[in-house]
């Protein structure tokens, strides 16, 4: 168990069930997700069976199971952009990806995060890729976007 | 006792009961999918729902208790029509998939559907694509057909105490299955099949193996023989309509033979020959210090449980194979070579009230050289399905006997099937060993009956031991915890990973009524009852195969043949 999770369960003496969910998410806090091993840690502190965990855990929205990708995408949900309609570029990354949010592509490149309003209102719909903001971004642009990515991990990977 | 109306007529009720069980004394169905008697109530299905008088909506009868005076009504036209619509949602994104499913006509979605009179797709909702889990050598999990009823989540934590299990995620994405959605093989599932034997649907079922059984019979190369387990005689006959609890081991012999088994076996006579091995593992330990207490190891599921769950008890466990393994052994081996058969030639079958022997028989230790003790283990309900493909009608079919040199058993080795029974039997023979004198009594009252953990004590020779029979996990968890923190006055404890034993084993016939159970479990008594032989040292062909063959119990040859070793598992937990 790596130290900063034994921290985290340090500051829950004599936890039980109720903790579980503040728990969880300081420990993707730290450590970007929630990875077997910790859930198995976790499950021996509260007592609790790995299923009884993974099943609380995956009830929320809020946590991922995998590491984030090389290339962490977040497409804004809030209303300026729902109104621009980023539900449609959200299918679109889906599609392309062929994973959902809270996922991680089976090669580490992507992962997905739908997250409520970035404060870029002005360039809705907007998508920010580790960082990099994509303004006004239409469905039909997606691929694009995600093909220089991909290259650019590729040779990133090789070199 | 109260007074409540149901339909217009005046019924007694006890206060505290739900009105479910009521409906039920009194004879009036009620469907139900998530209910399961002895837990409590948790209201998911909503399918039992019923009008009582003064209560605006519509009440669920299994989470509702009876009061003096409630006017109930059961089959109002709109109760019915809400029990139909909630069928059809189920429906909604299930596949349509009967005529190829193993439940097709055991099936209580089915039922209800066509009880309910529903006759076209009303709703029509987005299909999951699940994969099918194979994984696990005992039970294959099938989510497409799941309704999330919740049955075997509860089962497998309350009941089992293993949790394998729970609901994931929500939404119309939830479904159940194991942590991280991996195969049950690496899940902490025992393999138990409790969750089978609740689930409604054909959404949890056993790993069939009949294909190769039938494959190996139509085989000129292989000699098929078949083993079965002493609780299978008294609960094959329900998959055929016959009463619960009626004993057809002669006419399932028959049946065995027309199917194509060259020989058929009784597990039985190697639960006695367990009995020989154990009960002299219980002298031993006793007279020479050995670990205590000592703990039976004939349930797979229950020796899957410790060295998941308890490895600390490891050694607590007897050594003695499963009477399965047993047998197992001694067909490639003394039999084989009685008989002049190549042991590879051997295909050996087991028929079983249990998933988890499927695993059992897969267990590295036990195959030595690539050759396995058991090659095939079929449930009671797969038998029961060959025998339908072979179009055998065993209501009307002659009584046959078993094959020797293993077919012939003390009424203490059919014991194994009831919770308390493989106690009892290693009793008489231990109290024989050590006293050289058979008991007065053989019955041990306090060991039989259904309750989950059976404890008494018996004196041997100025000796007081004590004992205890547990079934179904939960209740293995309780007792092992009380070791764990001390307790130290019991010294020989007895497991069945199923509630009440192998007559209610995860391979049985699906029926979860406790009538029925009983049923078994009396006819079981009753054999024990009226036999003339009831110790399994007084099993004469036992004694043969011993001086034949074995030399003594706990002897070389035994310790090689008939003795295994255990292992501690890490799994997802
Ligand atoms: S589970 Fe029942 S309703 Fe569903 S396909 Fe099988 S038999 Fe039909
Ligand atoms: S087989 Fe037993 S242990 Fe495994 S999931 Fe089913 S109930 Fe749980
Ligand atoms: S698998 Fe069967 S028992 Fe379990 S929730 Fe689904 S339908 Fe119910
Ligand atoms: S709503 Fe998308 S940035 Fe504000
Ligand atoms: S049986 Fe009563 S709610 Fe399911």
């Amino acid at each position: 168990m790596s130290d900063a999770v034994k921290r985290i369960l340090e500051n829950y003496p004599n936890a039980h069930r109720d903790s579980l969910i503040p728990i969880l998410q300081e420990v993707q806090e730290e450590q970007g997700y929630l990875s077997r091993d910790v859930i198995v840690t976790i499950g021996e502190y509260l007592n609790l069976p790995a299923s009884k965990i993974y099943g609380v855990a995956t009830f929320y929205n809020q946590f991922r199971f995998k590491p984030i990708g090389t290339y962490h995408i977040q497409v804004c949900r809030g209303t300026a952009c729902h109104v621009k309609g980023s539900a449609r570029v959200l299918d679109a990354i889906k599609r392309e990806l062929k994973i959902e949010p809270n996922e991680t592509t089976r090669d580490g490149m992507f992962s997905l995060e739908v997250v409520a309003c970035i404060g870029a209102c002005g360039l809705a719909p907007v998508i920010s890729i580790n960082g990099e903001f994509f303004a006004g971004v239409e469905p039909e642009k997606i691929k694009g976007i995600l093909n220089t990515f991909r290259k650019k991990g590729t040779e990133h990977g090789k070199s | 006792m109260i007074t409540i109306e149901v339909n217009n007529r005046k019924i007694q009720a006890n206060s505290g009961e739900s009105v479910l069980t009521v409906l039920k004394r009194e004879g009036i169905r009620v469907p139900t999918l998530c209910h399961l008697p002895d837990l409590f109530p948790t209201g998911a299905c909503r399918l039992c729902v019923v009008e009582i008088e003064g209560y605006d909506g519509l009440v669920p009868s299994c989470a509702f208790q009876v009061a003096d005076g409630m006017k109930i009504h059961t089959h109002t036209p709109r109760a019915i029509r809400a029990r139909k619509t909630i069928i059809e949602l189920l429906l909604a994104n299930h596949p349509d998939d009967c005529l190829y499913c193993v439940r097709n006509g055991d099936c209580d979605l089915q039922d209800l559907a066509e009880e309910l009179g529903v006759r076209e797709r009303r709703y029509t909702g987005a299909k999951n694509d699940y994969k099918v889990d194979t994984s696990s050598p005992s039970i294959v999990r099938d989510q497409a057909k799941c309704i999330l009823c919740g049955k075997c989540v509860r089962v497998c934590e309350e009941i089992q105490g293993v949790s394998a299990i729970d609901f994931i995620g929500r939404g119309s994405g939830m479904y159940v299955g194991p942590a991280f959605n991996e195969g049950m093989n690496i899940s902490s599932c025992i393999n138990c099949g409790q969750c089978i034997v609740v689930c409604p649907t054909g959404a949890l079922r056993e790993r069939s193996s009949i294909k190769e059984v039938l494959d190996a019979i139509d085989n000129r190369e292989k000699f098929v023989v078949v083993q079965h387990a002493p609780s299978v005689s008294v609960t094959l006959g329900e998959e055929f309509g016959i009463k619960p609890g009626n004993d057809v081991l002669g006419i399932m012999t028959a049946a065995m033979r027309r199917i194509g088994f060259a020989r058929v076996f009784d597990t039985s006579f190697s639960a006695d020959l367990t009995i020989m091995e154990e009960a002299s593992e219980l002298v031993e330990r006793l007279n020479n210090g050995g670990k205590m207490p000592l703990m039976t190891s004939c349930s797979p599921g229950w020796i899957k449980f410790v060295e998941t769950f308890y490895p600390e008890f490891i050694d607590n466990i007897s050594s003695c194979k499963s009477p399965q393994q047993m047998m197992g052994a001694l067909i490639k081996s003394y039999y084989a070579e009685r008989e002049g058969i190549d042991p590879k030639n051997i295909y050996s079958v087991a028929i079983m009230p249990c998933t988890a022997k499927k695993f059992e028989a897969d267990r590295p230790e036990l195959i030595h050289n690539g050759i396995a003790d058991i090659d095939a283990v079929l449930t009671t309900r797969e038998l029961a399905r060959i025998i339908k493909l072979r179009g055998l009608d065993i209501r009307n079919m002659e009584p046959e006997g078993n094959d020797s040199p293993f077919g012939e058993r003390s009424s203490a080795g059919k014991l194994f099937g009831v919770t308390g029974g493989v106690m009892e039997a290693a009793v008489r023979t231990a109290h024989y060993m050590i006293t050289g004198k058979e008991m007065e009594e053989y019955t041990i009252k306090d060991l039989r009956g259904l309750d989950g953990i059976k404890e008494t004590k018996v004196i041997i020779n100025g000796m007081e031991l004590g004992l205890a029979a547990v079934s179904g996990l939960g209740n293995a968890r309780k007792l092992l915890d009380q070791i764990r923190n001390g307790r130290n006055d019991i010294h020989f404890i007895e497991v069945m990973a199923c509630p009440g034993g192998c007559i209610a084993g995860g391979g049985q016939p699906l029926a979860i009524n406790k009538a029925a159970i009983k049923a078994r479990m009396k006819s079981l008594y009753d054999i024990d009852q009226s036999a003339p032989v009831r110790t399994s040292h007084s099993n004469k062909y036992i004694k043969r195969l011993y001086d034949e063959f074995l030399g003594k119990p706990l002897g070389k040859k035994s310790h090689h043949l008939l003795h295994t070793k255990y292992q501690k598992r890490d799994v997802l937990k």
